[in-house]
């Protein structure tokens, strides 16, 4: 027994002996060569999810949003209400591969990228490390791409069933340059003012877009709605949705697709991934309770367009906050976001008596506002340790961590969006106006857009069709 | 021959339908209408924006009968569709001068 044990340990004495001489010569080989794959295997996994997240990102335009305006419009106008959403997913993504891509995230000044990634120049499958260091620079490229293509395609609920197909195009295009591209770089882009991540000097904290997609079209789709005026019959003809059953599909559809716009804003399959995601959850639940809760006190009973609403309202509010708030927060924003967006919907559009047909602003600009602010509030390093000092140490990140300075950058951050948005928009729409002209005429717009802008229409009735 | 034209509650439908066939009548038409008579419509509510609805759902069915017919199908359909209450609906009847049958151009309430 004694000497079996002897010969057990001289054996395991000669293994690891002989072991550490051969680690000793093919170390820096063998860890290289781990390191390599260690990265490839990240890489994967990232790019895998940042795939999908970009699928899901167009997914929301097409069909979600599509189908949740379609729904709101009436009958006639279904076709031209959709055809806007997807005219962005056709127009813009030719556009960011000429320049949009490059004035977005092209190193430039604070306020606009520069022109070196112009017909993607330089933009292939090595990452762009200051972006997303794991994935191919073309992944990032597409995925923010589909955030520049649902951006216009909000705006489109302000002027719906009223705007002429040309001018909408121009105008969606000169809007994507000359307001998208200016916020997208200074939030996201390298040395952009409000960059919180990449030293912006006012460091401004907008995870997945409340400032640079919601406010802005938001913000915009009011100044449209207010410039073009009110739709023919508006208020005193009632106008109700066609089919709050497409609404609900579409709805859906952006809540699900709201995962890849969120989530895949970490830009890898991240713990900060599952948090961002299930932050997004939280809130969109939230807010449809805190809508459908409202419209029963005020109107005697819980709608389905109220509930869809209440729950984009809730993501719209939780997209700036996602990737730095935990679940109990973003159930508060939330609530906050689903009532708020009712009040403006129901009591303020009312009382200011502007036609936002689709209330774009309502939810979007309102939302986003309020999202933005209140992720100054609730930010915690815990989710999200964004902030660093000089030597590496966590600094706090919201006003409840103590960071009050946190809510001061996020108004700027929002006014920055407010006052671009609006100006922007006012130049552009008179521009268009001039050269084109914005509206269609009262008796197109009376027959509907579906027959005059495209000579189709969404429900034939002919024997033919049947 | 008679047209019978009763506009019903959508709720009633099958009830009178059955009736009808019951008393011996072999065809029917029927329409999804809206309408008012007497009776209120209902608001609805979108965003918060109410919206008065006058014009309601109702069906509407049109019958040709030999006019031994007439009465027991009134009495079927006033049986079947009458809760008492607005909105029951009505039933008009109209003299018909001819009917065709497109198969064999047979005439007369042979048609029917």
């Amino acid at each position: 027994m004694r000497r079996r044990g002897f010969f057990a340990f001289l054996l395991l004495g000669i293994c690891v002996s002989s072991s550490a001489i051969w680690a000793q010569t093919a170390a820096p080989d063998r860890i290289a060569r781990l390191e390599q794959q260690v990265t490839a295997a990240q890489s994967s996994a990232d790019n895998a999810w940042m795939l999908v997240s970009s699928a899901l990102v167009l997914l929301m335009t097409g069909p979600g949003l599509a189908l949740f305006y379609g729904g709101l419009v009436r009958k006639k106008n279904v076709l031209a209400t959709m055809i806007q959403s997807f005219a962005m997913m056709a127009i813009i993504t030719v556009l960011w591969g000429v320049v949009g891509y490059s004035l977005c995230f092209g190193s430039g000044t604070s306020f606009i990228g520069g022109l070196e990634h112009i017909f993607l120049r330089g933009v292939g499958s090595a990452p762009e490390a200051s972006y997303a260091a794991t994935i191919p620079q073309q992944t990032f490229m597409v995925y923010q791409l589909m955030f520049a293509i649902i951006t216009p395609a909000l705006i489109t609920g302000a002027f719906a069933e009223r705007m002429k197909f040309s001018a909408m195009a121009v105008f969606l295009v000169l809007w994507s340059l000359i307001v998208y591209a200016p916020m997208a770089h200074m939030v996201w882009g390298k040395g952009g003012l409000l960059n919180a991540a990449l030293g912006g000097r006012i460091p401004t904290l907008d995870f997945a877009g409340g400032t640079v997609v919601h406010v802005t079209s938001g913000v915009s789709a009011l100044v449209c709605a207010l410039y073009l005026g009110k739709r023919v019959g508006y208020p005193h003809e009632p106008m109700p949705p066609h089919s709050v059953v497409l609404s609900f599909i579409g709805a859906c559809l952006l809540w699900v697709g709201w995962f890849g716009f969120n989530a895949g804003s970490a830009l890898a399959a991240s713990g900060l991934a599952t948090s961002a995601f299930v932050a997004t959850h939280f809130a969109a639940a939230a807010a449809a309770l805190s809508w459908s809760a409202a419209e029963w006190v005020h109107n005697g009973k819980p709608s389905m367009l109220g509930g869809i609403s209440g729950a984009v309202a809730g993501l719209v509010a939780i997209t700036p906050a996602a990737g730095f708030v935990t679940p109990m927060a973003a159930l508060i924003i939330g609530f906050i976001a689903g009532a708020f967006c009712f009040f403006m919907v129901a009591k303020v559009k009312a009382r200011l008596k502007y036609d936002d047909s689709l209330d774009a602003f309502g939810v979007h600009g309102a939302g986003g506002t309020i999202g933005a602010l209140l992720t100054g509030l609730f930010a915690t390093s815990a989710v999200n340790p964004i902030f660093r000092d000089s030597s590496g140490n966590v600094l706090p990140s919201g006003v409840f961590e103590g960071n009050f300075r946190q809510l001061f950058n996020q108004a700027i951050g929002v006014a920055i969006a407010w006052v671009l948005a609006i100006v922007g928009t006012l130049v552009i729409l008179k521009l268009v106006d001039a050269t084109i002209g914005l509206r269609v005429s009262e008796e197109q717009e009376i027959q509907g857009l579906d027959l005059t802008q495209h000579g189709e229409e969404g429900y034939a009735w002919e024997s033919s069709a049947i | 021959m008679t047209k019978l034209e009763a506009v019903i509650q959508p709720s009633k439908l099958e009830a009178v339908k059955e009736a009808l066939i019951e008393i011996g009548v072999d065809g029917m038409t029927v329409l999804e209408v809206r309408g008012h008579g007497r009776q209120k419509g209902h608001t609805e509510f979108y965003r918060g924006r109410e919206y008065t609805v006058d014009l309601l759902p109702k069906i509407k069915l049109e019958i040709v009968l030999n006019d031994e017919l007439v009465d027991k199908a009134v009495q079927a359909i006033i049986r079947t569709a009458q809760t008492g209450k607005i909105g029951d609906g009505k039933i008009f009847l109209t003299k018909i001068d001819e009917a065709i049958r497109i198969r064999n151009e047979e005439r007369g309430s042979s048609a029917i």
